[in-house]
């Protein structure tokens, strides 16, 4: 008899018009990490939520340490040690790290907290599994990555044995997630148990020991990863052959689109965070944006789009000024935007997915005539839409919130590639999606240059940038410090040039 | 599985019938026949069409108060001030009603007009506020509630009339009554009713079916992403804003032109500003659910006059009215109880 940790037996979960779960069945080791690999929408959120208590499995057996368990919320789940990082943090931002990791389990004395003992405590566990947390920080003072960290010591102080990730480091830079995955190895050594989600196969041969595959709701199998290979597990996951790196022609660049000259832009802490850059993308081409986070690749978008004021320089597409234009002007002139973050942007979250397809264009013919919207046009492209773009949803009438993550997302790009733009800004395009949504979104891209449109790729994805660009810009500090030409460089040297060193041969401009 | 939208109607029903049982227990534990009070609280209002009309009369304030606050929280706002736009649109409306001469075609109108100017007027100085200084609209609509009430007992005392504490009745040409139905009911039963649920087709029309609806919701939803539209988010909370004075403003012209036909002096507040929170909290926020509550809350305090006859006092409706809001505001509480009991089943 094996020595499981955690035993989901024969799990099923239904939404009102799908199976989110059928029959599937998740066993997990004492001491592993364990991978949770599917497409998007295959249903893994769903399941690990089953497992925390937030929602319950209509069949269906849970075993905690080989003892059956009803987990009707998430304190019992807390109780039986298990913990969860979900894929859309929930921390409250105003609060410092230790308020935030005792919330809800506060050290008391007689009646009042006592957070002289919270930040002692969690200081103590932040330095026991090494994830240099400064427990008197403010969240929103301090990076997404260690906002991450504080979820992973909020389950470690609720005192968790199995820890469930979801999608840890589909918001982390490449840096950051080496760190995370150090961490992981210390919890494993500490005696811990991980349930690990995530669409990187790289990482799943990297870190995990065993992988649970489910495919639309169904368990395919679970699979030693010392036996298998990325190639297999994608085939195993999708049900079919992935390639992983995109073929396309040679680009054929015409005429200038988009032109900026002098760009400065500061943040809403009156920061410079672009300083007089300078930049060109042509039709034809795709502009590939290199940098690590926080060196002015979200102000640069948000100031071509006009959703961030410019305090210098001017931005022009096709001989337009549109450098004071107002977000609607710009779009209207020909700007798509897939935006970074997609909650906060690029979605309305309340909204059906239907109603979110015509978000920039709800006012124009055929959607609107006189005031009044036509929910049978709307609906007609939104049927269209999750067709073309392959979102799995039971229909344009569920709410966006509904939606997986991955499927939100191509909800998205399909969308702003409908409008047919001159430029097509994508920022973080494949954040969360699984291999084969990243080979189709990656085509799309592809094909939209083809068609003769500018493309402005913005990617901490190293491999994403070097595999779709034709031109890469690496973004330091503000500014553009290099151009290279992917063909004739290499991972090392990007994430040098990333860092700040100069190139020396400067004749790859261009 | 139960759909959210079957939720809404479920809560909202539950809820009131905890309220009734709640009430009759409180007067069983007091000594009151509980069957008898809610027999004559039913009599109290269809016992006669005298009784009928005073209800509808009751009803249809409600009903616009309701939408004011229903499409307020739709859009994202809280407003919290239909009770001074409730004053406001009332002596618009008389004074309009009193001050002019014109056919009735043209003056009932224009004194509805006034009100609902006078009522979006009052709406838009929050709107506004908030929309270019970020200040919360609840503060500055509380504020906007007192200077409503000292501003219109300025107005009747000062300019409506010679230092009277009530106005002329409004003319006949800008009057909400009519002969034949009063002559059918012997009661004050006004044409109100038909403007409350024109709005309420407004309010449905505007939220579902237009563009402006689309704009104002998403604004209410997600600031961010309707920036990241192109919509201008500023100008849709003060449209918000305005919508919701309006349907706040008809309301007081329902006293001024229809219930009451004059305006007087108030020391404190109609309260039926804030009874609309209560009734778009009932309703769902929907505006065919507005007109259910508001009609339960017109009933419940037309009929509670009655209970008297039973020996039974008709603060104790207060309190039921109290135990439904209360129900319905802690609606995941019975959320909760019914996915248990389902569960339950299961197995
Ligand atoms: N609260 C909900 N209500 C209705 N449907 C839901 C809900 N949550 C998830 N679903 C549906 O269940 C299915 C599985 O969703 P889930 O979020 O588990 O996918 P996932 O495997 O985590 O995908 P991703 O990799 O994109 O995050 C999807 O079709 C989704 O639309
Ligand atoms: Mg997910």
């Amino acid at each position: 008899m094996e020595n499981y940790v955690i035993e989901m037996l024969n799990i099923r979960k239904e939404f009102p018009g799908i199976v989110a779960n059928d029959n599937i069945t998740l066993q997990v080791k004492k001491g592993e990490i364990h991978a949770l690999l599917g497409e998007n929408g295959a249903g893994k959120s769903t399941l690990m939520n089953v497992l925390f208590g937030l929602y319950q499995p209509e069949k269906g057996e849970i075993r905690v340490d080989g003892k059956k368990v009803e987990i009707n919320d998430p304190n019992v789940a807390n109780r039986l040690g298990i913990g969860m990082v979900h894929q859309h943090f929930m921390l409250i931002d105003t609060f410092t790290v230790a308020q935030n990791i005792v919330l809800g389990s506060e050290p008391k004395k007689g009646i009042k907290i006592d957070m002289k003992k919270a930040v002692r405590e969690v200081q103590e566990l932040s330095d026991r599994y090494g994830l240099q947390v400064d427990a008197t920080a403010k969240i929103s003072d301090i990076s997404v990555g260690m906002q991450q960290r504080v979820e992973i010591l909020k389950t470690l102080y609720r005192g968790a044995n199995v820890v469930i990730l979801d999608e840890p480091t589909a918001v982390l830079t490449p840096q950051e997630i080496k760190e995370l995955i150090v961490i992981l190895k210390t919890l494993i050594k500490e005696g811990k148990s991980i349930i690990l989600i995530t669409h990187k196969l790289k990482e799943i041969m990297e870190v995990c020991d065993r992988c649970t595959v489910i495919r639309k709701g169904q368990g395919i199998g679970t699979v030693e990863v010392s036996e298998t290979n990325p190639n297999d597990l994608a085939s195993l996951m999708v049900g079919r052959e992935i390639r992983f790196s995109t073929e396309k022609k040679p680009a054929e660049p015409k005429e200038t689109i988009l032109s900026i000259e002098g760009l400065t832009v500061q943040d809403s802490r009156h920061v410079d965070m672009v300083k007089e850059l300078d930049l060109d993308i042509r039709a034809g081409e795709i502009v590939g944006i290199a940098g690590v986070d926080g060196n002015g690749q979200t102000e640069l978008i948000e100031a071509i789009t006009g959703l961030r004021k410019k305090s210098a320089g001017k931005v022009t597409l096709k001989n337009q000024d549109i450098t004071n234009m107002p977000v609607r002007a710009i779009t209207e002139s020909g700007v798509s935007h897939i935006p970074q973050d997609r909650h906060k942007l690029g979605l309305v979250l309340d909204y059906s997915i239907g109603e979110n397809i015509v978000l920039q264009t709800y006012y124009q013919k055929p959607y609107s005539t006189g005031g009044f919207l036509s929910f049978k046009r709307i609906f007609d492209k939104a049927k269209a839409l999750i067709e073309e773009y392959d979102v799995r949803t039971p229909s344009h009438l569920s709410k966006a919130r509904t939606l997986s993550g991955g499927n939100q997302q191509k909800a998205i790009i399909g969308r702003e590639i409908d409008r047919n733009p001159d430029l097509l800004i994508a920022a973080q395009p494949t954040r969360g999606l699984d291999v084969g949504a990243i080979e189709f979104i990656h085509k799309r891209l592809i094909e939209q240059r083809d068609q003769g449109k500018a493309v402005l790729l913005v990617s901490f994805e190293l491999d994403e940038i070097l595999n779709v660009s034709d031109r890469i810009a690496v973004m330091f500090d503000g500014k553009i410090i290099a151009t290279v030409n992917p063909k004739e460089t290499n991972e090392q040297e990007l994430g040098l040039l990333m860092a700040g060193s100069k190139l020396e041969k400067e004749g790859a401009q261009n | 599985m139960f759909s959210s939208t079957k939720f809404n109607f479920i809560i909202p029903i539950i809820s009131v019938i905890l309220g009734l049982v709640a009430g009759a227990i409180i007067m069983l534990i007091f000594g009151y026949n509980p069957i008898l009070g809610y027999q004559a609280l039913w009599n109290g209002v269809f016992d006669s069409p005298f009784f009928m009309s005073e209800t509808v009369n009751r009803i249809t304030p409600y009903i616009l108060t309701g939408l004011a606050i229903a499409f307020a929280f739709r859009t994202g706002l809280f407003n919290i001030g239909a009770e001074g736009q409730v004053l406001v649109g009332w002596v618009a409306a008389v004074w309009v009603g009193t001050a002019i001469d014109a056919p009735a075609f043209i003056h009932l109108p224009l004194a509805l007009l006034a009100a609902a100017a006078a009522g979006a007027l009052w709406a838009f100085i929050p709107g506004i506020l908030k929309a270019k200084l970020g200040v919360h609209e609840v503060i500055v609509s509380i504020m906007m509630n007192y200077i409503a009430l000292h501003i219109t007992n300025y107005l009747i005392r000062s300019v409506l009339t010679d230092n009277q504490e009530t106005t002329e009745p409004v003319k006949q040409t800008a009057s909400l009554t009519n002969d034949f139905l009063i002559g059918l009911t012997g009661s004050r039963l006004h044409l109100g009713f038909i403007v409350a649920l024109l709005m309420v087709l407004v309010m449905w029309v505007i939220l579902e079916r237009t563009k402006l609806g689309y704009e104002l919701k998403a604004v209410g939803y997600n600031q961010h992403a309707s920036n990241y539209a192109g919509m201008k988010v500023e100008r849709n909370i003060v449209i918000s804003m305005l919508i919701s004075g309006l349907f706040a403003g008809l309301a007081g012209a329902m006293q001024g032109l229809g219930s009451f036909g004059n305006a007087f002096t108030n020391t404190a507040f109609s309260n039926l500003g804030f009874d609309g929170i209560a009734v778009a909290l009932l309703g769902g926020n929907n505006p065919f659910g507005v007109v259910l509550s508001a009609s339960l809350f017109g009933f419940l305090k037309v009929g509670s006059l009655n209970m008297s006859t039973a020996g039974v006092p008709n603060e104790i409706i207060e309190i039921v009215i109290a135990l439904i809001i209360l129900f319905v505001a802690s609606g995941f509480i019975i959320r909760w109880a019914l996915l248990q009991l389902k569960k339950g089943e299961k197995k």
